[in-house]
């Protein structure tokens, strides 16, 4: 793993995956908005407001995923000191933090039609508003203190913290079940979805994390970029 | 390590346990005696203690105001508002829970101290709870009254925030030392604070709820108290690698 501690060898690995990636993410769009938007059928309670799920669901299942890459990279960084696993939690949060947003403002224009309202205290729904939070936190934080190195290190310890947090989201729906569904994807006996709307959902999943690498790759590369910009402009000023 | 704890600052009496010698102090011994400047400075002048009861007192008192002074309305919404307002006063009389020692330099004398500084964090907590938010308890039932809270929530109001204020003191704390060389840290320490301290208050106004409504408020106080419980274990130590950051 410290092999990739190296800028240079970060750089050459990400510089392999990225036009991957950005294939996949490409595809997986076309295909999924196509089976999302015209290609499957419209619910028979809910009409075409089904559609929204297509954006929702995944949005928010990156929403958790975000943060627990950010969790993972935090650790990585206290515990081994790893130098890029800092920058991998910088450069997650913001992405997080655009998918909490989404998933939120999706599941409003969906609760509008189907529940009447924008927005119901349910606990699902708080419970991703307090993630919404936590990634402002950590962001702020990150902004906060002038050392890099030290911001990203209370920003990690902040980010394990707040994954306690994972937890409540998952589980707040048997907790305080109120108005949202329950899950209904992922389940012991099957999923409980028709095949034709399934599909299109996993599509789009799929399409949403290869954005989420393609994204990610390149803010790390920027980030690193930073960091030799200010080196240089430091040595010119000694220099 | 063989320190002499006689020099530490703001009258910390370390002298009686025998340090004036230059023995170093067991680590129950340091404990002891941050716990009790902690709780001494809390309640001398200027000090958070009187300034959190005024606040709480306040704060609630403004509620009626804001709503207006029907009983119904107001027994209604009193386990929350007492609640909410218990947790703003922990967290504006968190705020400088660390930064008081680490501004004058006494936090890094601590962080040598055999007692190292997750105990450090825990004395520390520990005081914050008993001389902050211990009289907030007390004074609940008060306030209790004047929002007209039922009849049958009182001992529940008081168990509720026995149980659950602790945390709201534990996680405070880890908010209070990753903000601590930051100047006006409070505003940001609120940020990272508040989302986790809603567990706590759902519970803990669940379980008062429960108790004014007749119904069961077991599994309410159970989940506060594992709130708690998880609180007891992160807090210390995540305050104490957070303060190892800021001290580096």
């Amino acid at each position: 793993m410290h092999r990739f501690a190296n800028p240079a060898e970060f750089n050459r690995l990400a510089d392999a995956i990225l036009p991957w990636a950005k294939v996949v993410m490409a595809a997986a769009f076309l295909y999924g908005l196509y089976l999302a938007l015209y290609a499957s059928p419209a619910d028979y309670q809910q009409g075409e407001s089904v559609r929204i799920m297509y954006i929702h669901v995944p949005a928010a299942w990156m929403a958790m995923f975000t943060y627990m890459v950010v969790a993972v990279a935090s650790f990585t960084a206290l515990v081994w000191r790893h130098p890029l696993a800092l920058l991998a939690g910088k450069a997650a949060a913001p992405i997080g933090l655009v998918f909490t947003g989404l998933a939120l403002l999706t599941g409003m224009l969906w609760g509008k039609p189907m529940w009447g309202t924008y927005w119901v205290w349910d606990g699902r729904l708080t419970s991703v508003l307090v993630l919404f939070f936590l990634y402002l936190g950590y962001m702020a934080l990150w902004r906060a203190l002038d050392e890099e190195d030290k911001a990203g290190r209370a920003a990690s310890i902040l980010a394990l913290v707040g994954v306690v947090n994972i937890p409540i989201i998952k589980f707040s729906v048997d907790w305080w079940n109120t108005l949202h569904q329950p899950a209904s994807v992922m389940r012991m006996d099957g999923p409980s979805m028709p095949v034709e709307m399934l599909w299109p959902l996993l599509t789009l999943a799929v399409a949403y994390k290869a954005y989420f690498v393609v994204v990610l790759l390149y803010r790390m590369k920027l980030e690193i970029n930073l960091r030799k910009l200010s080196v240089l402009s430091s040595l010119e000023v000694q220099g | 390590m063989n320190l002499c704890w006689t020099t530490l600052p703001q009258n910390l009496k370390l002298t009686r346990h025998g340090c004036d010698r230059g023995v170093g102090m067991n680590g129950a011994g340091i404990f002891g005696a941050i716990f009790a400047r902690d709780v001494r400075l809390a309640w001398s002048q200027g000090g958070t203690g009187t300034m959190a009861l005024s606040f709480f007192l306040i704060a609630v008192t403004l509620f009626p105001f804001g709503v207006g002074p029907e009983p119904q309305t107001l027994a209604r919404i009193a386990a929350g508002v007492i609640w909410v307002v218990a947790l703003l006063a922990c967290l504006l009389s968190l705020d400088r829970l660390y930064q008081a020692d680490y501004e004058d330099g006494s936090l890094d004398d601590l962080a040598l101290s055999p007692l190292g500084l997750t105990g450090v964090a825990a004395a520390k907590i520990l005081a914050h709870w008993v001389a902050t938010i211990l009289p907030l308890v007390a004074l609940s039932p008060v306030l209790g009254m004047l929002m007209n809270l039922d009849g049958d929530a009182y001992g529940m109001l008081l168990l509720s925030l026995l149980i659950g204020t602790p945390a709201l003191s534990l996680i405070g704390s880890v908010g209070a030392a990753l903000t601590v060389s930051v100047r006006r840290g409070g505003v940001l320490m609120s940020l990272l604070v508040l989302p986790l301290y809603v567990p706590t208050l759902i519970f803990g106004v669940g379980a008062i709820d429960a108790a004014a409504g007749m119904t069961d408020a077991l599994p309410h106080l159970a989940f506060l108290g594992a709130v708690t419980l998880v609180a007891l274990v992160i807090g210390p130590v995540a305050s104490a690698a957070a303060l190892r950051l800021s001290l580096e």
